[in-house]
Order: structure tokens, then sequence, then C-alpha cells
């Protein structure tokens, strides 16, 4: 069972007239990989902040260990940031950078007596080059910081925080100025240092790819609120609402009708699903993933549907496929030419029901995706109808 | 296209060499020969009996420079710290008196300082006079009740119907006098640094567990060097060469550089070969401080740039 380490109380947090995060409520294992995920703005740096101690909560409580820390300012907890771009000290070298909060004499208690307690030259030494191993920079010691690429930058700021020994250290963003290639290396090396060093690591970040390769648990946060807190499977597989659908790769989300446990309607039409639970024609949203869509020939599909775009990916097609109007994004290996009318089918396990949320109707449209959108809602649009009207009148 | 835009550099290059380099020339010329026009190195050899000022000038400018320092890092600083406002406000009292007329603003504080100025009657006003007369009284009768008793021979030295504070005509005015005037060449360049100084550092620095006090100690002043090192040069090098100020506050008694060129070229002592030599010599020692200064902040510049 593992052992509870930081607790977010109702925590709210107002700038002037802006809510930044609304009554939080949020607790983190120890030696746990929690990732805070969401768009810029949604709170979660601002979270951070909470736990690290540069912000006060509004109202809420701030818990480490069951302590409350809201007034303990940030050199006094047991938590180290690596930051958004580094904030390594220009003025010192590597070796520097990293020894700078070992320099600091720590304050200890044992019973009544408080001393300090300053560590010695050689404990330093040996504490700084043992993290310059972890972080792969044998070697570096001497060297400005100037003279670092980003990625070497990077670790040097995670070994600055690493080789205090925190409980927890927090990340805010800490990949966010790297390239693709560089940041996939550094995800993997993040993660093999998380369980080496066997601490808690919160990380902040806008990239669920990230978030989902690297997080024992992933947070979605958005306008200041949580969305769904889950592994992240459970967030893939079952999001919560619309938004954490669509955050969260690529969704297709309709509206259906949940007519019995197990059969939810779309397009008047009854599809097998596993979930339960809901109302008997309880309105929902349905999110279908791209990938869990099958291809059939038109005569076997569960729905027919018109392909309109096709946009080739290397491993997959992205194929938008109109059904009834509303354009759905499939990915296949299969290729089918724009115009193709094609059947589809869905398996049980590859359709989800989400009860209806403040999200429901803004995402999961890929309408936007074909440039032929415009002709075909024009084609829809029948003005005969309301001139027939208007002559039954006249008779 | 580079080098017809060059050209727009013409008229400065120009006026660069017309007041800049060729007088520096000439002076270079003159210190080196003698009133007849051979060349001699007898215009520094009579520079010995000079020493003193030397070291009055410099001792005087070390002094006020090292008082902007006291002064201006801790006001660039909060300054920095504070909001908008505040800066808005401190910024307009530190320029405001640079809008004024420099032998103006002497002036000024020749008429505060006098033995009858603003400053002594303040002081003859309120008591202070008397209160320092009665003091000292006190101490006289003090020392003679101790001379007596033990045998001593103590001594005030100071007599107890003083009328005024002398300020005027002394060092400490003259001191002043630069510290008023150079102030803001202090105060500004300090605060633009602090200003650029990333607040992620300090952040960072307070996460790996430093005090306020070792946060300003390690990363706040080390970084902010590079103003300081221009700040000490931008009032250094004009206090080393004032004469306006010292013969204003200073009443000519304490000779200072500037004074001792300024009467080379103008006074009835007309020697234009010495006064070329002197302002050599002090523009060399000068250029010397400059250069062991900056070499002990190459690394900071350094660092700034990043």
């Amino acid at each position: 069972m593992a052992k509870e380490l930081i607790r977010l109380s109702d925590c709210f947090v107002q700038f002037d007239d802006d809510i930044i995060l609304d009554h939080i409520n949020l607790y983190i294992n120890d030696k746990e990989f929690l990732t805070l995920l969401g768009p810029s703005g949604c709170g979660k740096t601002t979270t951070l902040r909470l736990i690290g101690g540069f912000l006060k909560p509004t109202s809420g409580e701030v818990l480490f260990d069951g302590a409350k820390i809201n007034d303990v300012p940030p050199h006094k907890r047991a938590v180290n940031t690596v930051f958004q771009k580094y904030a390594l000290f220009p003025h010192l070298n590597v070796f520097e950078n990293i020894a700078f909060g070992l320099r600091i004499p720590k304050t200890e208690s044992d019973g009544k007596k408080q001393r300090k307690i300053k560590l010695s030259e050689e404990e330093i030494q040996r504490r700084v080059m043992e993290m310059l191993e972890v972080v792969n920079l044998k070697g570096f010691e001497k060297r400005s910081i100037a003279s670092l690429s980003g990625g070497q930058q990077q670790r040097v700021s995670i070994a600055r925080a690493l080789v205090n020994q925190p409980k927890v250290l927090l990340l805010d963003e800490p990949l966010g100025a790297l390239d693709l290639r560089l940041r996939k290396d550094m995800q993997n090396e993040l993660k093999r240092i998380q369980q080496q060093m066997g601490i808690t690591f919160i990380y902040v970040t806008h990239d669920q790819e990230e978030a989902l390769a690297m997080s024992d648990t992933v947070v979605v946060m958005d306008g200041g609120k949580i969305q769904q807190i889950g592994t992240p499977e459970d967030i893939y597989n079952e999001p919560k609402n619309a938004f954490v659908a669509d955050f969260i790769g690529e969704s297709n989300i309709i509206d259906g009708i949940m007519r019995a446990d197990g059969v939810v309607e779309i397009f008047n039409r009854k599809f097998q699903c596993l979930d339960k639970g809901f109302a008997k024609d309880e309105p929902v949203d349905v999110v279908i993933r791209p990938e869990d869509i099958d291809i059939v020939p038109e005569s076997e599909g569960q729905l027919r549907g018109t392909v309109t775009n096709v946009t080739f990916k290397g491993v997959h097609y992205d194929i938008i496929v109109d059904f009834y109007g509303f354009k759905w994004l499939i990915q296949t290996t299969d290729f089918c030419p724009v115009g193709a009318v094609i059947g589809i089918k869905i398996d049980p396990d590859g359709i989800h029901v989400m009860k209806k949320s403040q999200y429901s109707g803004m995402f999961g449209d890929y309408s936007s995706y074909s440039e032929e959108y415009e002709e075909i809602s024009d084609a829809d649009y029948d003005p005969d109808a309301e001139e027939e009207q208007e002559e039954g009148d006249e008779e | 296209m580079k080098n017809r835009l060059s050209l727009l550099a013409g008229p400065y290059v120009v006026w660069m060499a017309l007041f800049v380099v060729a007088p520096i020339f000439l002076v270079v010329i003159y210190a080196f020969s003698s009133a007849g026009g051979g060349f001699t190195l007898d215009n520094f050899a009579k520079m010995s009996t000079y020493w003193v000022v030397f070291v009055r000038s410099f001792e005087l400018a070390l002094i006020a420079t090292f008082i902007c320092l006291l002064i201006g890092y801790p006001l660039a600083y909060i300054m920095a710290k504070e909001g908008p406002g505040f800066q808005r406000i401190a910024m307009v009292l530190i320029m405001l008196p640079m809008w004024m007329n420099f032998l103006l603003r002497t002036y000024a504080w020749m008429s505060i300082l006098e033995n009858t100025g603003l400053l002594n009657q303040f002081f003859q006003a309120v008591g202070i006079i008397d209160l320092g007369n009665l003091i000292n009284g006190w101490l006289n009768n003090l020392c003679a009740g101790l001379n007596d008793l033990l045998g001593l021979s103590l001594n005030t030295a100071r007599d107890t119907n003083m009328e005024y504070f002398k300020m005027i005509n002394t060092s400490g005015a003259v001191v002043l006098g630069m510290v008023y005037n150079y102030l803001p060449f202090m105060v500004l360049p300090i605060y633009s640094v602090i200003m650029k100084l990333d607040h992620s550092l300090l952040e960072a620095a307070r996460d790996l567990g430093a005090s306020t006090g070792r946060v300003f100690r390690k990363v706040i002043f080390p970084l902010s060097l590079p103003g300081v090192l221009s700040g000490i040069t931008m009032v250094f090098v004009p206090s080393v060469s004032t004469f306006a100020i010292s013969r204003l506050l200073g009443g000519g008694n304490e000779l200072l550089l500037g004074d001792l060129i300024e009467r080379q070229f103008l006074g009835s002592a007309y020697n234009a070969q010495l006064g070329s030599a002197i302002s050599l010599v002090m523009m060399l020692v000068v250029l010397i401080c400059m250069y062991v200064m900056n070499r002990f902040g190459e690394g900071e510049e350094q660092a700034v740039m990043l």
C-alpha cells in the first residue's frame, strides 16, 4: 500500500478577480510519478508552485506528511524544483551549480537542540560527482553553464535539484525547450532517474504523449479544475468527459442515447458497448478512438459513409469519413480513395460512453479537417423546402 | 550595401578624429616638449612637487565612489524590487537634479553649507549649536576636574563659543558635492542590471534552501557586479578630474588635480606643457585602474551576457 505524501485539500487560488485554482483536492503518494497535464492557463503550474512554496493558497491547505505547510517558505521544504528554463546560475560552473544546495548549512533538530550542520568539502565533492554520473555528465564539472547545450543544461538542473535528496522533485515543463528527439531521450532518462532514486516526481506538462509515457498517475486539468485523475490507461480508455477525451489523443465524440445497459444508439442505430449504469434513454457523449474503427465493405458495415479526405501518416492513413454530415477521423492501414463509400464496424470495447458535461459539443468533430466541408454543407441545404411552404400558404 | 551604410558613420569618424584623437595627440606632444619646443622630460620631473595633489585627488574620489556605492546599491536594489509605481517616482527623483545646471546645483550647496548658510541657521534655531557648546563646556570642566584630581593634562581642544559648524571649504564638502552630483551614475547601471536578473534564478536559489540573505550574497550580488563596476567607473573618473566642485565647495584650499590642470592653462602660472604632462599621467593612472577593474569583472560580464 503506497503511503500518502502530499495532499492539497480544497485549495483555492485567486489573483485579483481571476480564479486560478478552483477548490482542488489531490493527494500524491510516496515514490509516485504524477503528471499534471493540461493546456496553458489550466492551473497546473500554479498547483506546482503551491507545493514548491512559491505561492500560498487563498484558501485551503497544503499538507506534507500530514503536517500543514501553507506558511513554510520554499527553502525550508523537503521539495526541490526543476525550472522550465533551467534557471542555472550563470556565474557558477557546473560543479558549483550542483553544489549550491549542499553548501547551505542545514538546521537539524535532534530532540530539543537545534544545530547547524555543514557538509565537509569531501562529502560535497563525492555527492556532486555521484550525481553527475546519474545524469550522464561525468567530466563536465569544470564547464561553464554557457558552454552547455540545452539538454546538458537540463540535466545539470535535474542534478542540482536531486543532489539535495528531496522527498519530492517538482518538474515544470522541463523538456519544453528541447527538440523532439532529445525530448524522447530525456523522457526515458527521467523515468530511469526516478526509479533509481526512488523519490516522488511531480511533473507538469501540456504534452499528452509525454504524460502517458512517463506517469504512474495523470491529473488532467482545465479551467482551474481537475477533470480526471487516473492511470494513463484509464485516462485514455475511460475519459470522464469530452475535454479529457479530446485532450488525450485523437477521438471522435458523437451525441448518443443510452437505450439500455450495454446498448447505445448513434445516428438511430444501436451499438453494443460495455458501459453500464446510465439512466434509460439518457443523452450521452460517445467516444470512439480513430484506431478502434474497422473498415469493411459497404454492405457489411454498421454505418455507411463517404471518404472526404486522406492523409498519409507513414504507419497509417488518417481518413476523414462523412457520416450523415458528421465527420469522423479513422486511422487505417488500408488505402481508401477520396469519394469511396465505405462501411465501418466498431467492437463493443471500442466504444466509450460518457456523461454529458460542459464540454459536450465542443470537441471531437473533424469537420474543419476537410476543405470540402463548405461545399457539402451547402449541398445539404435545400432552398426548395421553404418555397414550397410559402406556395402552400397562398392556396 | 554594407559599405554604403558605413558611409553614414563618416561624419562621426571625422568628428572623433578632429575633436578627440587630435587633442589627445596634442596633449602627448605638449607633455614631452619644453617651452621652447624641444623634446624634454622636465615636465614629468617637475610633477613630483604635485604628488600630494595626486594622492589627495584619488583619495577624495575613492571616498566619494565608496559612499556612492554604499548609498547607491541599496537604493538601486530597493527600486528594482518595488513595484513600477515606486520605480517611476524614484527614477524622477534621481533624474530631477540632472535636469538642472551642474554649476547651479553646486552653488545651491554652497548656500546651504556656508557658515551663515541654511544648515547652520537651522542648527542655530533648533539649538544644536548651543547644545554642542554646552556639552563642550561640560567636557572641558570634566577634563579640568580630572586634570586637577589625577595630575593629567587632558584637553578637549575646542572652545565653547562656537557660532557655526564649519562645513564649507572642507574636504568633506568636496566629497559631498561629488556624491551628490555623481550618485545617479552609480544607481542607474546597478538598477538596470538587477532589473534584468532572471527572477527564476532567485526562485531556484530559494528552492535549493538559501535564505533571503544567502540568495542576495550568492546570487543577486555576484550577478549585479557588472553594474557595480560600471557604476564605480562612471563615478570615479569624473570625481578624479573635477575642478568646479573642489573650487566652489572646497574653497580652493585643497587643490585637486582638476584645479591644478586648470591653473596651468588659465591661471597666471601659465604652463601648458606641465598641464599636459599632468593630464597625461592622470589619464594613464585612470586607464590602469579601469583595466585592472575590468579584468577583475570579466567573468561576471560574460555571465550577464548569457
